[in-house]
């Protein structure tokens, strides 16, 4: 069955690749061709993959999914503005790219004055207008070699964010990069695709959103790649939140020169199965990288985190905190992987992954690996399941606080200590919500 | 208030307490003293609503009520209230917010209105200066980095905030040098009333020059072997438990 959905993407591709022959992006053609071939040899990855062996992709193998169409106006929509509400982060002010399943939707978005210089926009466009930086890095860090995902994504991509921000430059505003989908009746598939490229000495904040409202069927196949030029500073968010019927795949693929500092925050609590890459390239003296992460999953509900930090230069940093709550029959899954490359003298490179067990059929799988290819490094890892400290709920209790209340306010705890990391104050508060509403029996939580 | 007949506890089936017995009214202060694994945080923790405990026998009134039916929670909010001996960090959770949800839940159940955060203020503020406790510690997370001496004064401030009718105070005097000791005492001293009881459990009589109580009573391998006034406290200072060890041991009654 699963042949035969490699073959349906495979035909679908055939006449895309035809079809842009003639609307001005011949020149990305080589580029497609290329990932689709290696998608065909590829397929769908299987559990026998060392990189997949914790999640299962063959229900979206074996889903018929439909191309999302663009939509024409959407807004008037109920459902639409229910997306936007629970998507929009109150009392931020922010430059807003709004996207319906996958294509940007101007009507909806907000592009205030940006520095003179700075481009942002959507990858429609910029594929037409072809600016020199776009095919510069288009597609030149996210691997289509072993990514079967990143592969389709870069064969079918159509839209997206592009932003660039020449040297330099700082973006006081942040940016807000939202993707809702919609239910269009069959299960969607989209394929969103983001370029964040900064130049030298430039500064950015980027939050990505990814959501779906109620069991609504599809999926998001995104990848975003983030390029740092040297002494370039980024501090990026992921908040998603899909359907809990979706499917969401996604690469983050991070580039960084000498002296750049990137800090993500990679927040996930929605999807049936969602599925996050995020992978790290040092290449460049003196380069800093944090990852931070919180996931919490319940129902039946799978979110699979794999971070790949590749020190491939001297002199670098990356410090990597993870923490997983788990509760239901939510599983989980953190692998993550720092590979320190022969050259990369004086490394430091921390990992931390830390899970949280709500219930007894939760479950959590965590694998942290180092590869260490020279002697001159310090590097360390650890990683701890737990479930709440019976010590600590006692104490509350004989406080007055309620069972479940206890629960809640020690759930919280654990996760707080991710979200406090978060320096941007509306999106700290929009987050904080985002816990709250998350545990059961919060309501009293909130009101302390 | 509180009647405990022949209660019987054990863990990991090892009998601790076997067969306590311990009638204590409003307003009286009893102090009870033991050499270490005598079972005197045990009973502590039952009291308080433990569950890691079986109960293999006896019964523990509280107000009429069966205590060991309550949950932890109930107790609480019915006016029990135990400082406990090892006071837990609880990373996250800042003391303020915690004090809050804590006085609120009691008021709540005792049909009082909840206390806003301005009215909240007032009252920890009035109850720090028992304590002496700097109001730099409000925002930092429950225990977390607190010396010894802070994390007991953070107990008795509780206590203070949540106006128990019985306050169990386990081995609060243990680890505390002696400024830390007075201060404790104090706030302790400024709490008692008609209304109040308090079981002081201790393995020094030191801390009984500070609290008075009103009787004594010492918990020797899980049972109360003997009672009385101040007096006893001073005499176990001077002889030492194992004075009253051998005279179980030699099968002679106990007596002073």
């Amino acid at each position: 069955m699963t042949e035969a959905r490699k073959n349906f993407y495979l035909e679908n591709f055939a006449q895309y690749d035809q079809a842009l022959a003639s609307n001005g992006q011949a020149w990305t053609r080589p580029l497609r061709q290329a990932a689709m071939g290696r998608f065909a040899e590829l397929g769908f990855p299987t559990t026998h993959d060392e990189e997949w062996k914790y999640t299962n992709v063959a229900p979206i193998a074996r889903t018929p999914f439909q191309s999302a169409q663009r939509t024409g106006s959407v807004s008037g929509s109920k459902t639409l503005s229910a997306a936007l509400t629970a998507a929009a982060i109150p009392s931020l002010v922010c430059v807003q790219l709004v996207f319906i399943n996958g294509y940007y939707a101007p009507e909806l978005s907000t592009l205030p004055d940006v520095p003179q210089g700075v481009e942002v926009g959507s990858l429609a466009n910029a594929l037409s207008s072809r600016p020199p930086w776009l095919e510069a890095h288009l597609a030149r860090y996210a691997s289509v070699d072993d990514q079967a995902f990143v592969a389709l994504n870069t064969a079918f991509m159509e839209d997206g964010a592009c932003v660039y921000v020449p040297p330099g430059c700082t973006i006081e505003m942040p940016i807000h990069l939202m993707f809702i989908s919609l239910a269009q009746g069959a299960a969607t598939l989209s394929h969103p695709r983001n370029l964040l490229v900064l130049e030298a000495n430039t500064q950015a904040q980027v939050i990505e959103s990814y959501i779906g409202l109620g069991h609504d069927v599809y999926l998001t196949n995104a990848v975003t790649e983030c390029v740092l030029g040297q002494n370039a500073r980024v501090e990026y968010c992921k908040l998603e939140r899909e359907s809990a019927s979706a499917f969401h795949i996604a690469t983050l693929q991070v580039q960084q020169a000498r002296s750049s500092n990137f800090v993500s925050h990679a927040i996930a609590q929605g999807g049936a199965l969602a599925r996050h890459n995020i992978n790290v390239v040092l290449n460049g003296e003196g380069g800093d990288n944090t990852l931070n992460g919180l996931f919490m999953a319940t129902d039946q509900q799978l979110i699979d985190n794999q971070t790949r930090i590749d020190h491939v230069m001297p002199h670098c940093t990356s410090r990597e905190f993870y923490k997983g709550i788990l509760d239901g029959k939510g599983r989980g899954v953190f692998n993550g992987k720092i590979v320190v490359h022969k050259d990369a003298q004086q490394t430091d490179a921390r990992q931390t992954n830390k899970n949280l067990l709500l219930s007894q059929d939760a479950s959590i799988d965590t694998k942290p690996q180092l590869e260490i290819l020279n002697n001159d490094v310090k590097c360390s890892h650890g990683s701890t399941i737990g479930r709440l400290d019976e010590n600590s709920l006692f104490y509350l209790r004989t406080r007055g606080l309620g069972e479940e209340e206890a629960r809640s306010l020690l759930t919280y705890a654990f996760a707080s200590e991710l979200v406090n990391r978060i320096a941007l104050t509306p999106l700290r508060t929009k987050l904080n919500d985002l816990v709250l509403t998350w545990l059961p029996h919060s309501q009293r939580v909130k009101e302390a | 208030m509180l009647y405990i007949r022949d209660l019987r506890v054990s863990a990991a089936g090892h009998e601790i307490l076997r067969g306590i017995d311990l009638n204590i009214n409003a307003g009286e202060v009893h102090a009870i003293m033991g050499p270490n694994g005598s079972g005197k945080s045990t009973l502590a923790q039952v009291l308080a609503g433990r569950e890691d405990y079986e109960i293999t026998g006896g019964e523990v009134l509280y107000d009429g009520q069966d205590l060991l039916q309550m949950t932890p929670e109930d107790r609480a909010r019915e006016g029990i209230f135990l400082a406990f001996q090892y006071p837990i960090e609880i990373p996250g959770v800042s003391t303020a917010y915690f004090l809050r949800a804590a006085v609120n839940a009691i008021r709540k159940h005792r049909g009082l209105e909840e206390l806003d955060a301005m009215d909240f203020l007032g009252l920890l503020k009035e109850k720090m200066s028992l304590v002496e406790m700097e109001q730099t510690l409000l925002n930092r997370p429950i225990n977390e980095g607190f010396s010894g001496g802070e994390k007991k004064r953070n107990e008795i401030l509780q206590m203070a905030m949540l106006d128990p009718k019985l306050a169990i105070l386990d081995e609060t005097d243990s680890g505390l040098d002696i400024d830390a000791l007075k201060i404790v005492a104090n706030g302790v001293n400024g709490l008692r009333n008609s209304e109040r009881a308090m079981i002081v459990i201790t393995h020094y009589q030191r801390l009984l020059n500070y609290i008075i109580p009103d009787f004594i009573h010492v918990l020797v391998d899980g049972r109360i072997v003997k009672s009385g006034d101040r007096q006893l406290a001073l005499e176990l200072e001077q002889k030492g438990y194992s004075w009253i060890e051998q005279q179980l041991q030699g099968g002679q009654p106990v007596s002073s």
